[in-house]
């Protein structure tokens, strides 16, 4: 047994030698502002691809409008597997190796709070794209911290407003069985029972995520007689759920919501069996008639050859706040930049945003409306706007929901 | 009453495409005794390849069934590749070892499906004429279902005819009864091996296809199934068809009614009835006991013999290298190799289980986790400070590998590492879920090391020391009477009852410290980054760790190391590239076929004839080959 070692040793030391000089070259080039961008592109690719095509076309248009600084940006991307450990450690990597000015991305909640403990760690900053998890801003806030997607907490907000509008009294629920479900759940139940006292909660069901037995939990959900569901499944659950909910007239005469359900990247797959009347958050890109959409719009198309999901919209935001968060700095220096997203205010093809100083959350919004079916394919009827500044709890409870030191 | 009837049917239907595939996989593993991981593959690939078909030709009633034949023949074909370019070079290798080449068959298939068809999730296709409900007493009940119903038993019906009435199934009941007599007999193994390999692949890819209408085609299908494919093949008994059937009826069925009554319990239900099974009876519902021959640990022809002269000043050498290694690279290196440090350590105590212990653990990462959540909620709520969080989180992972190791060491072999898979499922779905203690997959964080060892260079000394110290104190064990012993409990359980060694508690107590040590590994790890989450627990993890093992090689004492090593600087190396799964899935098959005795087992043969890498055997360290002769 032995010399075996030596041999990946040496490979390995050669590799180290190799890569090392290969960073050096690349430290020694401070002509660009590098990104750090981590994200699940082979886990969930239908969501984090449109993502990272949104933000390359928006540091595409920053860079050919003169950069930001004087400098162009530059994103750095990296694949976290949808596993925390590995996206700490790409995260080490780009800051060590990469000489990123600070990171940006994530899908998964775990992920994007595995990112924020580092942040807070390592005092770095990082900007959470698109994890929904409440904590990222509330719990675990913490200073180096900045969510852009509006929350699970305010989306179901925003759903919670439409059930208290209906005629619903039982409500069902059916949700993945993980934290983004048992949060959605959560929230519906506290809102919808602050707004309107008299409802009654008569089934919970919580199918593993991606492992749904659809047809057992659209019976479960059928006995449980609700007049209103509330669904938080998505991608392949939610086609199973449609599919067999609907053969089995679970629901018909009944007020059904549907947290994400209206986002190209789970409505379009479900073509023209999509559900019709269901309220829903998501985005109708294809109605949004404002002139910042429509520029939006017709570049990534140009791009692209291909329609934007609500993903490529959230990357084009991420990096239009953090070329914002860059100029108001005026440098690349992370506390700089943290005083500079604090407060920060700027122009999105949705709307301005401002990411509170409070909590660090920004105020994007999302749309609310009616899914229905057209030419084949699911679309969103009747939506509009909601801002996100419109549904966070007040100042005093968000106070209280985040750490002292997390300021 | 209508809402059980209705409910019960459904647990039927939903069982036709779980015993489908599981059967495919039930069937080539007891004849071939090939752990396929990849069978959930090609499941997946059944449903993309019968999306297309669909489209292509399916257009009637007649075509849509034509689809989904072509689909399984495509997937056969697929399988027929796999086995002919991967396979076959392999069943001389030892056992077990086949699990990687299928695992870089996963990795392949994930990132091919995906270049070919897409990231978007496809809408699976409508059977026609089935595509409406019928009413049992007026509850609405997918016609489709119906035909699901009917499907399992026809499958069931042609697969025993298959094997009871023609010449080909009787010559392959007979090696799954015994390999070496139908050899013997003159039977061309190779090609039995390929047509049942072909037989299993095709049955996945039909339940892959099968299930469309009731949902589709996604790139998440493949682990999707995987897990609940092996309860089925287990609880059933390896290598019994009958016995897949009734699992996939008793599995479905559990898991339609579970949800009325439990609906929290989706994750880990199936998981308990295996568990529970394979306690009671520890081979399965129809499944016989391993015969000798049929021993699916790894086959091990020579002893493990102390180091050589070289051998030490070789691991000498590599020592100094790491010591200095500060001063020679950069910050992100020193992370990295305190990830392979960690992962090393980890990856020996499984091998310490597999090559000592010869107990094949597919759960190993519930140890591993362990530790890292026994240091967190140490840190967490008892504000532990970190050295003694440190101290105490191996025997935090020790006290669950006791409680753990005291059911499965009652069963060897195959069933042995099912029963370590279910306890460790087990095990992370109470993580998962029981977040009000672990918060459940938003993980525990802010789990750092005290100030004085947070710089990456004190820790990269600590995570040195402890990882290097661990991997010598199990060295140490190997060697030590209790490593004797156990070795001899591997070898042969008459010969070391009779002399006295108390089989299953020699047994326990390796799994014990295996456990421990799996959790001291995952100390480091959680003080590293930072943080944990229920997916250091899961079945990929444990996964890993295999993988790392038999990359490295199992019949050496250095392969975990070597097998760390290579493991994690492949991936960082690979990851920068689109396609860095099949990179890697290739590289991994690559290296299978290559060095079928691991890294460290191929440097070990090619050059331990030139050097001293092993203490000269003394009269007590015969081979076990010079056993067998003599």
């Amino acid at each position: 047994m032995g010399l075996r070692k030596l041999f990946s040793f040496a490979a390995l030391a050669a590799g180290i030698a190799v890569s090392g000089v290969a960073v050096s070259g690349v430290a020694g080039a401070a002509d660009t502002i590098r990104i750090g961008d981590i994200n699940s592109y082979k886990r969930l690719p239908a969501h984090t691809i449109p993502y990272k095509q949104g933000a390359e076309l928006a540091i595409e248009q920053i860079n050919a409008a003169g950069g930001v600084l004087g400098k162009p940006l530059e994103l750095v991307s990296r694949d976290d597997q949808g596993k925390p450990g590995e996206a700490v450690r790409y995260a080490e990597e780009l800051f060590a190796k990469e000489g990123v000015v600070m990171i940006s991305g994530s899908l998964f909640s775990h992920v994007g709070l595995a990112l924020a403990a580092y942040a807070d760690q390592k005092k770095r900053l990082y900007l959470a794209a698109e994890p929904l998890a409440d904590a990222i801003v509330w719990e675990k806030g913490n200073r180096y911290t900045f969510r852009l997607r509006p929350s699970t907490y305010m989306q179901v907000a925003m759903l919670a407003e439409a059930a208290a509008e209906s005629d619903a009294k039982r409500w069902a629920t059916i949700a993945p069985n993980y934290a983004y479900g048992k949060d959605a759940v959560a929230a519906f139940k506290k809102i919808l029972k602050a707004r309107k006292p008299d409802v009654e909660f008569v089934g919970e069901q919580w199918p593993a995520l991606f492992k749904i037995d659809a047809a057992a939990e659209s019976q479960a959900l059928e006995a449980a007689k609700p007049d209103g569901i509330f669904n938080v499944t998505f991608g392949s659950d939610l086609t199973k759920l449609v599919r067999e909910g609907t053969l089995r007239e679970l629901f018909e005469g009944r007020t059904v919501l549907g947290l994400l359900t209206g986002e190209p990247e789970y409505l379009d797959p479900l073509g023209a069996e999509a559900p019709k009347g269901w309220i829903v958050t998501g985005y109708p890109w294809y109605e949004i008639d404002t002139p910042e959409h429509d520029s939006f719009l017709s570049a990534y198309q140009a791009k692209f050859d291909d329609y934007p999901r609500i993903g490529s919209l959230v990357g084009y935001n991420a990096m239009l706040s953090i070329a914002a968060a860059l100029e108001r700095a005026g440098s690349t220096d992370t506390e700089a930049l943290v005083d500079a997203f604090k407060g920060l205010n700027l122009d999105s093809p949705v709307g301005p945003i401002t990411y509170r100083a409070i909590d660090h959350q920004s105020t994007m919004g999302a749309f609310v409306g009616v899914t229905d079916v057209r030419d084949g394919k699911g679309v969103m009827v009747d939506w509009s706007y909601r801002d996100g500044a419109a549904y966070l709890p007040s100042d005093e409870e968000v106070r209280k929901l985040r750490p002292a030191g997390g300021s | 009453m209508s809402v059980y009837l209705v409910q019960f049917l459904s647990g039927l239907a939903s069982a036709s495409a779980l015993f489908l595939a599981a059967s495919g996989l039930s069937i080539i593993f007891g004849v071939t005794r090939v752990v396929n991981f990849a069978h959930g593959s090609f499941y997946m690939l059944g449903a993309f390849f019968g999306y297309t078909f669909v489209r292509e030709v399916g257009g009637g009633g007649i075509g849509f069934w034509f689809a989904l034949l072509l689909a399984a023949l495509a997937v056969g074909l697929v399988g027929l590749v796999v086995e002919l370019v991967i396979l076959r070079r392999l069943y001389k290798a030892p056992e077990l070892f086949q699990l990687i080449a299928t695992f870089g068959v996963i990795l392949i298939v994930q990132d091919v499906a995906l270049w070919a068809w897409g990231a978007e999730d496809l809408l699976g296709p409508r059977a026609p004429g089935l595509t409406g409900i019928v009413r049992i007493f007026g509850t609405p009940m997918p016609v489709y279902d119906l035909a699901l119903i009917a499907a399992g038993p026809l499958v069931l019906a042609a697969l025993w005819l298959l094997f009871n009435r023609t010449r080909w199934g009787i010559l392959v009941r007979a090696a799954t009864e015994d390999r070496e007599m139908v050899a013997a007999l003159g039977v061309n193994q190779s090609l039995l091996f390929t047509g049942v390999f072909v037989l299993g692949s095709m049955l996945a890819g039909l339940g892959g296809a099968i299930q469309l209408p009731k949902g589709g085609a996604d790139l998440l299908m493949d682990f999707g199934i995987l897990a609940e494919m092996f309860v089925v093949v287990v609880v059933g008994g390896m290598g019994s068809i009958l016995g897949a059937f009734l699992a996939a009826v008793l599995i479905s069925l559990l898991n339609t009614f579970g949800i009325l009554v439990w609906p929290d319990g989706t994750l880990v239900l199936m998981f308990i009835l295996m568990a529970v099974i394979l306690v009671v009876r520890p081979t399965g519902l129809l499944g016989r006991p391993e015969t000798a021959g049929h021993k699916a640990e790894a086959g091990f022809e020579t002893a493990l013999r102390p180091a050589g002269p070289h051998y030490k000043l070789f691991i000498a050498a590599v020592l100094a290298l790491l010591l200095v290694l500060p001063v020679l690279v950069g910050e992100f290196y020193l992370i990295l190799v305190i990830d392979i440090l960690v992962l090393a350590l980890f990856a020996t105590s499984l091998h310490f289980l597999m090559s000592t212990g010869g107990l094949v653990s597919f759960g190993h990462a519930a140890f591993y986790g362990g530790g890292a959540y026994a240091a967190a909620l140490l840190v967490t709520y008892a504000a532990t400070p970190f050295e003694l969080a440190l101290l105490l989180a191996p025997l935090g992972a020790g006290l669950l590998a006791l409680v753990i190791g005291w059911f499965c060491v009652r069963l060897s072999g195959v069933y042995f590492a099912m029963l370590t898979l279910a306890f460790a499922q087990v095990a992370w779905s109470i993580v998962f879920q029981w977040s009000d203690v672990t918060n459940g997959d938003d993980g525990l964080l802010g789990i750092w090391p005290s100030a004085w060892a947070s710089g990456t260079l004190v820790f990269y000394f600590l995570a040195l020391v402890i990882a290097v110290g661990g991997i010598f104190l199990i060295r140490r064990v190997i060697f030590a009477p209790f490593g004797y012993g156990l070795r001899a409990t591997r070898d042969s359980t008459l010969r070391a009852a009779a002399i006295g060694i108390d089989i299953k508690r020699q047994q326990l107590v390796a799994f014990v410290f295996a456990g421990a040590m799996a959790g001291l590994a995952g100390a480091l790890f959680v003080f590293s980054k930072g943080s944990v989450f229920p997916d250091e627990m899961s079945i990929p993890r444990s996964f890993d760790a295999l993988l790392m093992v038999l990359l490295g090689g199992v019949e050496s004492l250095s392969g975990p190391f070597v097998g760390a090593a290579a493991f994690t600087y492949l991936h960082d190396e690979l990851i920068t590239f689109e396609y860095w799964r099949l990179l890697l899935g290739l590289t991994i098959v690559a290296l299978v076929l290559l060095f079928p005795q691991g890294l460290a087992g191929a440097a070990k043969h090619y050059l331990g004839r030139y050097l001293k890498l092993e203490a000269e055997p003394t009269g007590a360290a015969v081979t076990k080959r010079e056993v067998r002769e003599a």
